[in-house]
């Protein structure tokens, strides 16, 4: 079994030359049980390649990735193509890497919205729900590292932060960590414990609000970029009742936010994003009050 | 009944299409299509060699239908030529060495249409011990690499990832491949394996909702594809092999015209019932 709070996988030093060229250099970081670490940069700045090194897909050329023993792995890969002259449908595809239990697979796939879904063929599907079915095929193994390479890519608005939200949720049941890779500055989670910002080395690292303000961060993505970051977080100072009034962190209630409610580096949470079965126009308007604040 | 030479072709045709099903189907769904007629036309190598050596032919043609494969997977690593080009290039370098091979042994008087065409009818009860104990070896351990064979060919860095060993997995299915080409050779000869391979396969897909079905529903094609061909041969007076693989192309054409047929059905009653549709869950 795997030792409590030990690293799950741990790189040092890592780096892939392909082709003449440095793909990624200097990588070190760990995961530990119950931690979410956040990939982001910008194209080719070696996300994929940094967590296929996690992985073991890719050997690294420099430096070395030890993995804990024992170790089962989920992943959600960023491209997925399956051949039309394979017949597979979505049940099928979920015990694709190992056998699950029939409760298992339904959780899985209720807790992704993917009930319905069961008998379709999986290339019928349109991008968000496969790659729904890919987060539930890998939840269902119920993994110790669970990595996700652009989990959200096609699903819609309000999708997303249902499924950053699951994520969560899939990381405080489970227990296990988790390596996300995303390109969408705009929503880097709250939940994550540590963002890595990448661009062919880490550039920088730390709490999302901290690689939102260094200035590393603002020197790759240009200050337009970061003024724009929306860190997405549950942490807010005021909550929205259910009848249009707000509620203040020091208990007064009053028809309004007012300016200086948490608008200013980081978005608010309406308090219904937990719930995930949950598809409003709050989601929307709250997305574009994030863009406005 | 062994003593028959008719019913001898049955059951040897019946136990090359049962294994030659479920290995075709992964031939169809990795388009490997091309990788078959290398292997069987480096097979031709393997007789010359046989030959030349005076060792046993079926060990002959697997040795050399495993070396190309071997050969196929370390060019594929290192050269920076596509898989197609070097299939193309294996392929016809193997059968030009073999021709020239046995062109070199002028002592040796050799049928070369009973390797293009195979001579079914021939089969001993030898033959029939091999390709029933080797096929049944080689689906043993088809069933034992199944799981990761298929992660590998849906997505080979996924099956990775998740510790399914998808390299070992690739090599042991070109193994199988070059041991379903050595025990088959001699049914429908050289030239139509892969069509033993592909048709049933591509029959079956029409048919099928998940792969282990498919893969079942190859053997059962292939087998009938045998029967058929063999009892038409028989009455019309028309080669063993050939009439085999036409036996299978008739079955493809038929799951042409059924499965439109069947959709249409299908349809017919989910117009019925759409409105149940509506109410699955929804995110």
């Amino acid at each position: 079994m795997l030792k409590k709070n030990a690293p799950l996988v741990t790189l040092s030093n890592c780096g892939v030359f392909r082709s003449n060229r440095w793909l990624v250099r200097d990588v070190s970081f760990a995961i530990h049980p119950g931690e979410i670490v956040t990939l982001i940069g910008p194209n080719g700045s070696g996300k994929s390649t940094t967590a296929k090194m996690a992985l073991s897909i890719l050997k690294p050329d420099q430096g070395s990735v030890e993995r804990c023993r024992g170790l089962k792995v989920s992943y959600v890969p960023q491209k997925l193509q399956i051949d039309w002259t394979l017949p597979l449908t979505v049940e099928r595809f979920m015990h694709l890497t190992g056998k699950i239990s029939d409760a298992e697979q339904r959780d899985a796939m209720k807790a992704t919205g993917v009930t319905h879904l069961g008998n379709a063929e999986v290339r019928t599907l349109s991008g968000g729900e496969f790659q729904r079915v890919l987060l539930a095929r890998a939840i269902a193994r119920k993994p110790d590292l669970l990595v996700l390479d652009e989990p959200v890519q096609g699903v819609d608005f309000s999708g997303e932060i249902a499924l950053y939200d699951l994520i969560k949720e899939i990381r405080d049941d489970l227990g296990c960590g988790i390596l996300l890779i995303s390109h969408d500055l705009h929503v880097v989670m709250a939940a994550t414990d540590r963002v890595i910002c990448l661009n062919g080395h880490v550039c920088c690292s730390g709490s999302p609000k901290a690689v939102a303000s260094s200035e590393e961060y603002k020197t790759l993505f240009g200050g337009r970029a970061a003024s724009t970051l929306a860190v997405y977080e549950h942490a807010h100072d005021h909550t929205h009742l259910p009848d249009g009034r707000v509620q203040h962190s020091d208990g007064t209630i009053t028809d309004h936010c007012h300016a200086e409610d948490g608008h200013h580096d980081h978005v608010h949470n309406h308090g219904h994003a937990s719930d995930v079965g949950h598809v409003g126009g709050n989601s929307t308007t709250r997305k574009k009050e994030e863009r406005n604040a | 009944m062994l003593d028959d030479f008719f019913s001898r072709a049955i059951i040897a045709g019946i136990g090359v299409a049962l294994i030659a099903g479920p290995l075709g189907c992964f031939i169809v769904w990795r388009r490997l299509a091309y990788f078959g007629d290398t292997l069987s036309h480096a097979a031709l190598l393997g007789v010359a060699l046989a030959f030349l050596f005076e060792i046993n032919i079926t060990l002959a043609v697997f040795g050399v239908s495993a070396c190309v494969s071997i050969a196929l997977l370390m060019l594929q690593r290192n050269a920076s030529l596509s898989s197609d080009a070097l299939l193309g290039l294996l392929s016809h370098s193997a059968l030009a060495l073999g021709l020239v091979v046995l062109a070199f042994m002028t002592w040796v008087r050799m049928d070369l249409m009973g390797f293009l065409f195979g001579d079914i009818l021939a089969v001993s009860k030898m033959d029939i011990a091999i390709i029933w104990l080797g096929g049944a070896l080689v689906f043993g351990i088809l069933i034992a690499i199944w799981r990761s064979l298929f992660a590998a060919t849906v997505n080979r860095e996924l099956a990775e990832a998740e510790g399914m060993n998808p390299d070992r997995a690739n090599m042991i299915f070109m193994l199988l491949m070059a041991a379903v080409i050595a025990i088959s050779m001699k049914i429908v000869g050289v030239l139509l394996i892969t069509a033993m391979l592909i048709i049933p396969a591509a029959t079956a897909r029409r048919l099928s909702s998940s792969p282990e079905q498919m893969a079942l529903l190859a053997a059962c094609i292939g087998s009938i594809a045998v029967i058929g061909g063999l009892f038409g041969s028989l009455e019309w007076d028309t080669p063993a092999g050939p009439s085999i693989v036409v036996g299978a192309l008739f079955a493809f054409i038929i799951s042409l015209i059924v499965v439109p047929l069947a959709g249409w059905r299908s349809r017919l009653k989910t117009n019925n019932n759409s409105s149940d549709l509506n109410k699955g869950s929804q995110l």
